[in-house]
């Protein structure tokens, strides 16, 4: 390709996004997808990526479709949005691998893939027989991806967990809050997502190793440590210098010793992300904020002829870093987030709002890139505005095209024209409630 | 083509044997990305400069309190294994050194804001001349292309571009900051596992290709349901301080100590009698108040403070296990000594104790997934600003140097 940027042209047009199976990085690759929400970002990922993802669900549908907010804000276990973000492009079969004929079945099609993603607490497909040892001897070329609270190994590996246990066990909520009040989560769960993208980068490692080597392997992923890779400079600063770092509302602290910096301000009608820094860097954004000030005459004589090159953060007082902040917040209470943020960029201040789904939605830069992807749900007669793929790769789209399935959607094509099942057979799997 | 038995669980076998990485450096994200790859045995070369070192080296925790450009715990617990040269890649002979680089390697990585490798002579069209198989990832805050691609921010602007600040904090009260750049930490999963499709597609076709990865982008990746409920429906979820609407008792207990608290999660009506019986089946649990979800969902105030009532009695780690053994999830509150200590994390190696070349012993995050047949591994410490000026140019590159 002669323009490095055609990609940008194409990348939401179905027809030539799925020109050909072997432009994806993964299109000639199969995934079982056994996960629940632990792990469906995982899957939802390959499959952007390229793969066929089959998810498998128990007869009657997965748990995590009934996870909300639901379309039309209406609990309904077919109108589930988490179900519809994170299960975009893949098939969905109904299986119970509890049965034994469920269990053959699923043998048969791990011989024709390449991934199993899993989720289910340690030991469980071991107990079944389907665990790696199991399944590597039909297929060693397999890579079974297993995604648990604290990992297969460890005191704690059959520990229960949610969302608020992980993010507490991993660390992340120590630091989060504010001084006088409790550690906080966010209020969207977090822990499987970010487990989930350590899950999906050494799946894919594992993945070129198998492409190189012909040999596959097990992918064991702590959720607790996904979370603990948040932490900055927590650990170090407890090990190097006996420090805690505790939470400080919206400030950042233990960057430099002694001070804390705003970072969270209000304006006018939001917030918006902004912080002091020392030397070069600093100076740009700080000698840029304060010459903006003054042309609204709202800048204390003070910093006229500030040496801002010379603040040295680690020399910063409170007492000069209260005086530096307090007119700050006060020129930013005169403005809109928005203004802030595009008139700062103009003049090279570093800035930016704290967006709304809205703000998100109407964002030119996300507009430009072509980043929202309208996908048709035919069964609810609309077409739902999609965030797009996380890449834009320039020989390898992302495949975006099909929506989350409905139940046991691809059955039949699956055990009728893949796996050669009869009718009458499929027709009795599903009577013994197997499929 | 490597043809050869695995004996054994566990082999030395390098993923990234041979594959060689130039990262032109800046930030947290992008580096920490092909430090990735260098877990998994790739070389992989990072260029800073004397007059810009990476921002992290002149952060705190310093070795001894002593500040100094080789002494930061920052810096080396996430650039454990990589190698690290001084070039000024605003003259015009090291811009050469890095196309010399460029042609060297098989991935090169960028992370400044875009224009700025173009600039320099070390952006895709120009790399891919001189070596037409390379693979360059740019990894910016808002992408390579758009009328806002050039806007600068670290990764604590990105926390509110996103959104994530929105959904933290207490209902109806200012939001809540995070302290950590959040995006930093998980864009560089993302950039690994395109990363590594892009070796594989390499191998296949022979083609390399540009990857433009955006942290707005992949960010926006975990606020998917945030979206659709306001696209869909018009709604804006808002920060909920540690509550859920379908778990009750969900939040954080003060526990006996200074800022001791543990989490706990209560899903199911099995997991609400289990809990009861685990805290001694006080007379109030049997009250009307408490008997099902939507009725504790009511007087979630009320059972909040009875819980603490009984939790703030213990042991933060009483409460974890008295719960745990009842089948309930819970668990501590965990500050940066606690995860030290943490049985869990240390049986799974969750820090590499390196020596480095002026701090001594010091710790390195590890990967938190596990490979079985190759896992990551520590080869080297952090290194110090231009560690290996000589190696890379001498015996990478084949340049006559001095010393």
């Amino acid at each position: 390709m002669l323009n490095p940027y055609w990609f940008m042209m194409i990348h939401n047009d179905g027809e030539l996004m799925s020109k050909n199976e072997s432009d994806t990085m993964l299109g000639l690759c199969r995934v079982l997808d056994l996960t629940d929400e632990k792990g469906s970002l995982c899957s939802k990922i390959l499959a952007d990526l390229g793969a066929d993802v089959i998810k498998i669900e128990k007869p009657g549908g997965d748990n995590s479709r009934t996870i909300g907010p639901f379309y039309k804000n209406k609990a309904d276990s077919s109108q589930s949005l988490f179900w519809f973000a994170y299960n975009l492009n893949k098939r969905s079969i109904t299986l119970d691998i509890e049965k034994k004929d469920g269990q053959d079945i699923f043998l048969k099609l791990v011989l024709k893939s390449d991934f199993v993603i899993e989720s289910f607490s340690p030991g469980y497909l071991d107990n079944l027989g389907l665990g790696y040892a199991s399944l590597s001897t039909i297929n060693p070329r397999l890579i079974m991806t297993s995604i648990t609270p604290f990992g297969q190994t460890g005191p704690y590996r059959n520990y229960k967990a949610s969302d608020i246990v992980l993010m507490a066990m991993g660390g992340l909520m120590y630091i989060t809050g504010n001084p006088d009040g409790p550690p906080l989560r966010v209020s969207i769960p977090q822990a499987f997502f970010l487990a989930s993208s350590h899950a999906v980068s050494a799946t894919m490692v594992a993945h070129y190793y198998r492409q190189v080597t012909g040999i596959g392997q097990q992918v064991d992923v702590s959720a607790q440590q996904s979370v603990l890779a948040e932490l900055s400079n927590a650990i170090p600063l407890w090990e190097l210098n006996q420090t805690i770092l505790k939470r400080t509302g919206s400030y950042m602290a233990g960057r430099w010793k002694g001070i804390k910096q705003r970072l969270l301000w209000p304006c006018k009608d939001g917030y918006v992300i902004f912080y002091i820094m020392g030397g070069i860097a600093g100076a740009r954004t700080n000698r840029n904020i304060y010459k903006w000030m003054e042309e609204e005459g709202m800048a204390p004589d003070y910093f006229h002829n500030f040496a801002w090159e010379d603040l040295d953060m680690t020399q910063q007082s409170e007492g000069m870093q209260q005086l530096m902040e307090e007119p700050i917040a006060k020129f930013f209470l005169t403005h809109t987030k928005e203004d802030l943020y595009v008139k700062g960029q103009a003049r090279d201040i570093t800035i930016a709002p704290v967006d709304s789904p809205q703000d998100l939605l109407s964002d030119p830069q996300l507009i430009a890139r072509r980043f929202w992807t309208d996908i048709k749900h035919d069964e609810l007669g609309t077409t739902i505005h999609y965030p797009g793929p996380f890449i834009k790769a320039s020989e390898t789209p992302c495949v975006m095209n099909r929506r989350a399935p409905l139940i046991g959607e691809h059955n039949l094509e699956i055990y009728e024209n893949e796996l050669g099942l009869s009718r009458q057979m499929i027709g009795s799997l599903k009577e013994a409630g197997v499929i | 083509m490597k043809d050869k038995e695995v004996k054994g669980s566990v082999s030395t076998e390098k993923v990234f044997e041979g594959i060689k990485v130039l990262d032109l450096g800046t930030g947290i994200a992008n580096p920490l990305s092909l430090r990735y790859l260098a877990d998994y045995g790739a070389t992989v070369v990072c260029v800073e400069s004397i007059e810009r070192p990476s921002l992290l080296r002149t952060n705190q925790p310093y070795k001894d309190f002593q500040p100094g450009i080789n002494r930061s715990g920052y810096y080396a617990i996430l650039f454990p294994n990589i190698y690290s040269i001084t070039l000024n890649l605003e003259l015009a002979e090291d811009q050469e050194i890095a196309r010399e680089l460029a042609v060297w390697a098989d991935i090169v990585g960028d992370s400044h804001r875009p224009g700025v490798a173009e600039k320099w002579g070390l952006d895709y069209n120009k790399l891919k001349t001189l070596n037409p198989d390379i693979i360059m990832i740019r990894s910016s805050n808002q992408g390579l292309t758009g009328p806002r691609a050039r806007y600068r921010g670290y990764g604590n602007q990105l926390n509110g571009l996103t959104g994530f600040v929105n959904l933290c904090g207490l209902p109806d009260q200012e939001p809540v900051c995070f302290m950590v750049a959040y995006t930093d930490y998980f864009v560089p999963c993302f950039a690994v596992a395109a990363l590594a499709g892009a070796l594989e597609y390499r191998r296949r076709t022979g083609k390399g290709q540009l990857l433009d990865i955006s942290q707005l982008e992949v960010g926006l990746q975990f606020l998917s349901t945030w979206l659709l409920n306001y696209s869909v429906n018009g709604i804006e979820q808002k920060a909920a301080g540690n509550r859920c609407d379908y778990a009750a008792p969900h939040g954080v207990y003060p526990c006996a100590g200074d800022d001791r608290w543990c989490a706990i999660s209560v899903f199911t009506e099995e997991e609400w009698k289990a809990f009861c019986i685990a805290i001694g089946n006080p007379t109030w649990a049997d009250q009307p108040e408490f008997q099902t979800l939507l009725a504790r969902k009511k007087n979630e105030d009320e059972l909040d403070r009875l819980i603490g009532e009984w939790s703030c009695q213990k042991d933060a780690y009483v409460v974890m296990h008295i719960l745990q053994n009842a089948g309930v999830a819970a668990g501590v509150v965990q500050n940066a000594r606690d995860l030290n200590e943490d049985p869990q994390l240390k049986a799974r190696e969750t820090l590499w104790v390196g020596e480095h070349a002026e701090m001594g012993k010091v710790s390195h995050l590890s990967q938190p997934a596990h490979l079985s047949k190759t896992p990551a591994r520590l080869y080297r410490s952090a290194p110090l600003l231009g560690e290996h000026n000589h190696y890379v140019l001498s015996a990478l590159l084949g340049r006559q140097t001095p010393g």
